[in-house]
């Protein structure tokens, strides 16, 4: 195993994990500020024990999607030190307000709440969860301004040595059109996560006949419309985002598609078993003209297929293999959009029987909303590796291959690399696994376990 | 000025509030084991710092980030060379992050005690580690002309380094044990100022040792000249005058003192490196230095806006916070859990 790809599985690993801590940090505080939002406008003391309630878990949650950060902060300088020198120049702006800003008002007023409940006015209080709230939002949107100048280019030259990307324009990078299409996608993913955790939690205290019977109907009805919003918006936002790859990065919707050949029009698999050294198909079912629907939003249009694509990228940016992995683009993204339109289902059925006010449900309904809240995580999850794998060869799309990215192998060896993987890979098992005990524990405590 | 200066200022800056603010709370993690084994007063002892210690980290966060973005070559070199350090430490935060929100979650003992342990561990080893690196970065390190690190484990950790180590750890504990005495209330606040009196003693010790090594082992002196300014005196003299503050009761006061010493050390350090950010012990050529390492001067301009901006937001708001909470945390009150 080399150190190249020691230091991949390294960042897949940590950013994985990271980012099954962060889309539910992004979702559970706005959904927090608008319960205590409402029992300040309404003073209703169920409102207040909702808030608490919702508002543990997102600390536990919270305290997890911190330490994961850490990592991800000082990685790029220890793994990606030739990468860092690269990319530095751009990439400091938008991370240095990540920090100076979201994180340091996220966390200094994340402290105020936590311990301010008895000190702070009613209104205050719930002000500072806006902010923390905002603070998350703001951290999201910073970061995603660094990863879309990787996957799209935007508002920088080249040294004049080559060397490195410098920043011309900081309003190219920030009004880079990748980032307006994948900021509203990442934050209805959290929007969903927090929207399903709740109905598959609420639900369940239904179900099981709670105590705490109308706290919980009036839980679900929030998580319930949370989710449906959730869900339309990161379904419109996938497809724009989809088009938008189409002008910057063909090669990973072809991938994700596992279109070998440009079709006109373009048709949508539903199922294709490939053969990826022959680029072709060995077993398909396809729709016909959808891919030009999705794309072009009509029935007609090119879509370029990888065999093209390869040679056109090898006509700009010189020999070498441009194809990512296929199977893993393909699947992945599958199990996004699978994960998706089940997720719409499902938070329709939940909105159906709020407005019916028909909070009973059977006990398989009731798994079915339980368990439905792995869905969103699968989602998020593949929906992070077709985004960053796609991109291979490159790590900066167009300027910097992966493999000159890492730090040399001279300075970070095998065995340091070994090491800090398998820490890190047991250490976020482990943060993993209590962070799903505790959240269990208080979330099947009920209200009453909150105070 | 030019923004290269004034960047490196910034970063020291930030440095300063790093070791300032999150110093205090290392030395209250560390001191956690040995201040009561009540499970209340623990619990006690970890509210003083409950609602601080989150936004105290950040200050680190926005070193790096600080660094990345202005000196995106400091901030490569130094993390890929210093890799296992830097393992060592983030693990350590790690433990600590998820100690003080996981500790409360469960009423069995070992398992309260596991994160107490974790928060003990969690503040010593970062507390060690970051004298560790500073002892390096004026030390100098072997760095290569392409900028990378050429050395080995045991380069790293040298005796000079180790014993920057032991000296920022006990300067930390001095800092936390100070901040518990301005803190807390009745057994805890008499067992905190014993604390601080003992941490004392060992910080002055330790810090006379490392004074004279650097002195051997580095060109600060030199750099620093015959007359060094009153900052690093002062920085010795507020150390020195912590346990007469402690010894008037005057908490507060002795708060002041360590925080002065913390600040104006850092201070002392940095100018001392200036205008190099991390120095080659092969070549002097081969340092890296404000310019060298430096973003390009259009990216400096509006990273220099966004701090105007936002380190007065953050200045405000962790004001506030302290402000808010700035009463003593006793046990008879309701404790937080
Ligand atoms: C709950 C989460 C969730 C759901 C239901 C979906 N996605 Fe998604 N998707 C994400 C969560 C996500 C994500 C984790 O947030 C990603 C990773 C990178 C990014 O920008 O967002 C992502 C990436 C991503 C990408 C790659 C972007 C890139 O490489 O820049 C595309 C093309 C789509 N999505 C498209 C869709 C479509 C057409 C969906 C229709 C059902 C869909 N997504 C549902
Ligand atoms: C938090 C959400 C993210 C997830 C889940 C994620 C996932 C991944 C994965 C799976 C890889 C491995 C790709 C491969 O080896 O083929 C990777 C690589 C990488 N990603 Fe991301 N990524 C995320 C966000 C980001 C962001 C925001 C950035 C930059 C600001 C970034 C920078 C990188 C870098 C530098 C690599 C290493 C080079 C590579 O192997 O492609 N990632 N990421
Ligand atoms: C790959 C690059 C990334 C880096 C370097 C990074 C860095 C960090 C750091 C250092 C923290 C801890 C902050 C604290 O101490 O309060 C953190 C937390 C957070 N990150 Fe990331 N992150 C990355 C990817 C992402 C992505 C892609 C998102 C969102 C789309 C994201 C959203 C957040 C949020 C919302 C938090 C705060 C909430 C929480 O800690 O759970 N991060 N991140």
């Amino acid at each position: 195993m080399d150190t190249l790809f020691l230091a991949r599985a390294q960042f897949a690993v940590t950013a994985v994990f990271h980012f099954i801590f962060v889309p539910l940090t992004l979702g559970l505080s706005i959904f927090t500020a608008i319960l205590e939002t409402a029992y300040v406008k309404t003073g209703q003391e169920r409102y207040k024990q909702l808030t608490k309630f919702w508002g543990r878990l997102f600390l536990i949650n919270f305290a997890v999607g911190v330490v994961t950060g850490i990592v991800m902060e000082f990685q790029f300088g220890m793994n990606w030190s030739q990468f860092s020198r690269f990319v530095g120049d751009v990439f400091g702006v938008p991370l240095a307000i990540e920090a100076l800003f979201a994180f340091f008002i996220e966390s200094t007023f994340l402290g105020i709440w936590m311990f301010g409940w008895n000190i702070l006015p009613k209104a205050l209080h719930a002000a500072s969860i806006w902010i923390v709230a905002l603070g998350s939002t703001m951290s999201a949107l910073w970061i995603l301004v660094a990863n879309s100048f990787m996957q799209s280019p935007a508002g920088y030259r080249m040294a004049v040595n080559g060397l490195r990307a410098e920043m011309i324009d900081f309003s190219a990078l920030f009004f880079n059109p990748h980032l307006w299409k994948q900021f509203p996608h990442v934050l209805a993913g959290g929007i969903v996560t927090a929207g399903f955790l709740v109905i598959a939690i609420s639900s369940w205290h239904l179900v099981n006949g709670t105590k705490e019977r109308r706290a919980f109907e009036t839980s679900l009805k929030f998580g319930a419309i949370y989710a449906f919003i959730g869900s339309m918006l990161v379904v419109l936002a996938g497809h724009a985002q989809m088009q938008e790859l189409l002008k910057t990065q063909p090669m990973k919707v072809a991938a994700a598609e596992a279109l070998w050949n440009s079709e006109n029009p373009a048709s949508f698999s539903i199922l294709t078993i490939g053969d990826e050294k022959e680029l072709r198909d060995v077993f398909a079912i396809r729709v016909p003209r959808l891919l030009s629907v999705l794309a072009y939003n009509s029935f007609e249009g090119e879509v370029k297929g990888i065999r093209e694509l390869q040679r056109e990228y090898t006509a700009r940016f010189g020999p070498g293999n441009y194809i990512p992995s296929v199977v893993t683009a393909y699947w992945s993204f599958r199990f996004m959009v699978g994960a998706g339109t089940a997720m719409l289902a499902i938070s329709l059925f939940a909105l159906y029987r709020v407005i019916r006010e028909n909070y009973s449900f059977s006990r398989p309904a009731g798994r079915v909303l339980l368990w439905s809240c792995i869905l969103p995580w699968i989602a998020n999850s593949s929906g992070w590796i077709l985004a960053e794998t796609g991109r291979q060869p490159w790590v900066v799309f167009g300027l910097l291959k992966t493999e000159a990215g890492v730090s040399p192998a001279s300075v970070v060896g095998q065995n340091a690399l070994f090491l800090s993987l398998t820490l890190f890979l047991g250490l976020y098992l482990l943060l993993t696994v209590t962070e799903i005990v505790l959240i269990k524990k208080y979330a099947a405590a009920g209200l009453e376990g909150a105070e | 000025m030019d923004l290269q200066t004034i960047w490196f200022i910034l970063i020291t800056i930030l440095f300063t509030g790093f070791f300032l603010l999150e110093g205090f709370d290392f030395g209250v993690g560390i001191l956690l084991p040995f201040m009561s084994p009540g499970d209340r007063d623990r619990r006690a002892v970890i509210n003083t710092i409950g609602p601080f210690w989150d936004g105290n980290e950040v200050w680190l966060i926005s070193v790096g980030s600080a660094m990345f973005g202005a000196f995106p070559h400091w901030y490569a070199t130094l993390f890929s060379g210093f890799y296992p350090l830097m393992l060592c430490m983030i693990v350590a935060l790690m433990f600590r992050g998820v100690a003080f929100e996981f500790r409360s979650k469960q009423e069995n003992p070992a398992w309260r005690s596991i994160w107490d342990w974790s928060i003990f561990g969690g503040s010593a080893v970062p507390a060690i580690l970051w004298g560790v690196a500073l002892a390096n970065i004026i030390r100098g390190i072997p760095i290569d002309a392409s900028m990378n690190y050429t050395g080995g484990f045991f380069d790293l950790f040298n005796p000079y380094a180790l014993l920057c180590g032991l000296t920022s750890c006990c300067i930390f504990t001095l800092h936390g044990a100070v901040f518990l005495t301005m803190k807390t209330t009745a057994a805890l606040n008499a067992r905190a100022m014993v604390l601080a009196k003992r941490a004392w003693s060992a910080a002055m010790m330790l810090s006379a040792i490392f004074i004279v090594c650097t002195f051997l082992q580095t060109d600060l002196f030199q750099r620093l000249g015959i007359n060094p300014g009153i900052v690093p005196v002062f920085s010795v003299l507020a150390l020195i005058s912590v346990r007469f503050m402690l010894n008037k009761n005057a908490a507060g006061w002795a708060f002041a003192m360590s925080s002065i010493a913390i600040a104006f050390s850092t201070f002392t350090i940095f100018r001392g490196l200036f205008p190099r950010v991390l120095v080659s012990s092969l070549n002097p050529k081969w340092s890296l230095t404000i310019y060298n390492a430096a973003s390009s001067s259009y990216t400096l301009g509006i990273l220099s806006i966004v701090a105007l901006i936002f380190l007065p937001v953050i200045f405000l708001s962790q004001g506030w916070s302290y402000w808010i909470f700035r009463q003593r945390t006793s046990v008879d009150s309701e404790v937080e859990y």
